[in-house]
């Protein structure tokens, strides 16, 4: 316990939330009149109405604990509403615990939004000397650094202007620049990094590294996994206000990912869901299993069933299934007419369905969504369903640990061999690793 | 390696370092609200001299031309009303400003740690700066009415500090308030206006008897009526500038002061009390 910058001991966090009562039926005027006046009288404190309002006990957070040691960086992930940041509030200090302790052996310092304090009438010089003030530096400090934040904001011809007239870029370059200068012992980062174009979130993951090798301690959370596993030594996760897991980021930031896509499931019945224009009216799709289970895994043999209903008979009928990225990328798509002449025929109306056999998954591991669609020859639209579901991939029992192009969609298959080349390589032009000759 | 526990309940002694720790945050709140009011305006800085000033003629010409309320020998009404009208400025609007101050900073407060005390007092503070620009005015119309003070001026400075701690005292007790009862805000307007009636800015706090017979009871009317801080601070600060020609009633002095550290003390706890919950009931 020491060594341990931050202890969390058992910590606990109560809000009292209040719900209205049901509206009564008033049978008699004079309950209406009653309630008109006791409404009348009563303050607008809370907001309550005079109706029956219960009150009930919402734990933010319950029997939470943890350490950390000087100069670690730890990632704090989970859902959205699952206590990540109420527990950054108090442990910056903002909000009281309801139970248990904290015990903080260094100074904190807390990012828990970007441009807290910035007053859009004054000028960016003006900001930079108030928000850095809020934050806690003293006067000296942010002058000694104010060249370094103008540089790191790239404002330089924008400074004596008033950040209301700033782009939001600008705004949250500015922002950042100011409180990625802080120098505590204990940093506290609340998804703050999730703001501003590519250029400006590499240079902001840049200083945060900076920081972490600096040997000062973090508390970041974020919902991107990838920054979390980047500059995380260890993880904690937290699920609807307890600690689910802590460990290695690596081992958490995994679990939690393979945990939170649970909304795939084996069957997706989407005979409800409605049509673009005529659209399943001839042909309809009315589900799609995975025969061998959710979820999916890379480089194993997957087969899935498409089952489609047809009001009539039709020939020379296509299937297709593609598969997208979340940001809507597609993928790759299986499609039935592999030959331009392996076409079905349909040949009495019915629930048909089309199974679908895949050798070696080629998708990397990752969520996925799905396109589903039915063709008859004459380019003839039957069904189509865009982001009719999503499946997740895992990893498979024979994806290797590491492989080259793990962040692209789609593992492409190819043999590889290697060869000795006859050929003498002339003493002059040996170069060795460090380029002397 | 400074230590810090935090538990419910706990009562942070190093409460009063941290105020010292972020002493600079007084100058910057303040700072930044005193240059955000006269952002793109055009009357600017001198609204802080034409409001008194404007104030103080129709005063003026209400009690003293309609009124008929009398003056103390060799001292024009104008003057007597400016004198008072000073404090009574600084008083109002920092009782208004700092009443609604953590509300309008709430997003600093739900963001960041900082002792909350700073809020409040970093308004009374930007009222302060406004009061001192006023003080020059008075200077300015002294000199025209070729009324120079005495040696008395040098006690002002006291009276003024009795302003502030009644500004404070009041303005902690109404922001704290005024967190979970919104309703303060309408209410303060009220006060203020009420107030003013209460206190002798447009007339002399001798008009008011020292003993008032109300159905054979001796009522202590004068001393009831100094409970309001500001019947002291403006009866101090026409005297200290005035050369003493208005009369100094003592116990009014007195009573003020006792009620102002009582406001202040009190004030201060009740907001330390609030204080840990203001982040989740803002």
């Amino acid at each position: 316990m020491s060594n341990a910058i931050i202890s969390v001991e058992d910590l606990g966090k109560r809000y009292r939330i209040t719900h209205q009562g049901e509206r009564q039926r008033y049978i008699a005027l004079r309950d209406v009149i009653m309630e008109k006046a006791r409404n009348m009288f009563r303050s607008s404190k809370g907001g309550n109405r005079g109706l029956s309002s219960t009150r009930e006990d919402f734990w933010a957070l319950r029997n939470v604990s943890f350490d950390v040691k000087h100069g670690e960086v730890v990632g704090i992930i989970g859902r959205n509403g699952a206590g990540k940041s109420t527990l950054l509030k108090i442990l910056s200090r903002i909000t009281e615990p309801t139970e248990g302790r904290v015990w903080l052996r260094g100074r904190v310092a807390s990012l828990l939004e970007v441009g807290t304090g910035f007053h859009p009438e004054l000028t960016g010089r003006e900001n930079i000397f108030l928000n850095g003030a809020i934050l806690g530096m003293s006067k000296a400090e942010i002058k000694s650094k104010f060249d370094e934040i103008v540089a790191f904001a790239e404002v330089e011809k924008f400074l004596d202007t008033p950040v209301k007239r700033y782009s939001s870029g600008m705004y949250v370059r500015l922002a950042f620049a100011v409180a990625a200068h802080l120098e505590p012992e204990i940093l506290i980062v609340d998804e703050v990094l999730a703001v501003g174009d590519a250029k400006f979130q590499k240079k902001c993951m840049g200083k945060m590294q900076d920081v972490a090798r600096g040997g000062r301690t973090i508390l970041f959370v974020s919902h991107n996994m990838g920054a979390i596993m980047a500059l995380c030594s260890r993880a904690v996760w937290l699920d609807a206000g307890k600690c689910k897991m802590i460990g290695p980021a690596q081992d958490v930031g995994n679990t939690y990912l393979s945990s939170s896509a649970i909304e795939t499931q084996r069957r997706l019945d989407l005979a409800a869901i409605s049509r673009a224009g005529a659209n399943g009216s001839q042909a309809r799709i009315v589900a799609i299993e995975w025969l061998d289970g959710v979820p999916l895994q890379h480089g194993r043999p997957t087969r899935v069933k498409l089952e489609i209903a047809f009001t009539a008979s039709v020939h020379d009928v296509r299937v297709g299934l593609g598969f997208s990225t979340m940001d809507g990328t597609r993928v790759g798509t299986y499609d039935s007419n592999a030959n331009p002449t392996d076409l079905f025929s349909v040949g009495k109306p019915g629930i048909w369905a089309f199974e679908l056999q895949i050798d070696t998954l080629p998708l990397n591991p990752g969520l996925y969504s799905i396109d589903v669609g039915c063709n008859s020859s004459e380019e003839h639209g039957l069904d189509y369903l865009k982001g009719a579901g999503s499946v997740e991939v895992i990893s498979g029992p024979n994806t290797p640990a590491h492989y080259f192009g793990k962040e692209s969609a789609v593992r492409l298959h190819g043999v590889w061999n290697m060869n000795p080349v006859n050929h003498e390589i002339p003493e002059q032009d040996v170069v060795d690793f460090k380029g002397h000759s | 390696m400074t230590e810090l526990l935090l538990e419910p309940g706990r009562v942070e002694k190093n409460y009063w370092r941290d105020l010292w720790r972020y002493r600079e945050l007084f100058y910057f709140l303040a700072w930044r609200d005193i240059l955000v009011r006269y952002k793109q305006t055009v009357i600017g800085v001198a609204w802080a001299v034409i409001k008194p000033l404007l104030t103080t003629v129709v005063f003026t010409f209400v009690f003293s031309k309609l009124g008929k309320f009398p003056s103390p020998p060799g001292v024009p009404y104008f003057l007597l009303v400016l004198a008072a009208n000073l404090p009574w400025q600084f008083f109002s609007t920092a009782m208004s400003e700092s009443s609604n101050s953590l509300v309008s900073n709430a997003n600093l407060i739900s963001k960041i740690y900082f002792p909350r005390l700073i809020v409040p007092a970093g308004s009374v503070i930007t009222s302060f700066v406004d009061f001192l620009i006023t003080v020059g005015l008075m200077a300015i119309m002294m000199a025209c009415f070729h009324f120079l003070p005495d040696w008395r001026v040098f006690i002002a400075p006291l009276f003024v500090l009795l302003a502030f701690g009644a500004a404070f005292g009041i303005g902690l007790w109404l922001c704290a308030l005024n967190v979970e009862y919104r309703d303060f805000r309408h209410i303060v307007p009220f006060l203020v206006q009420f107030g003013f009636f209460l206190s002798p800015v447009g007339y002399s706090s001798a008009r008011v008897p020292i003993v008032w017979q109300w159905h054979g009871l001796d009522i202590p009317l004068r001393l009831l009526y100094s409970l309001n801080p500001m019947v002291g601070v403006i009866d101090g600060f026409r005297w200290a500038l005035l050369r003493g020609q208005t009369d100094l009633w003592w116990p009014a002095i007195l009573m003020s002061c006792c009620f102002v550290v009582f406001l202040c003390y009190s004030g201060i706890w009740y907001f330390r009390r609030m204080e840990r919950t203001f982040a989740d009931i803002i």
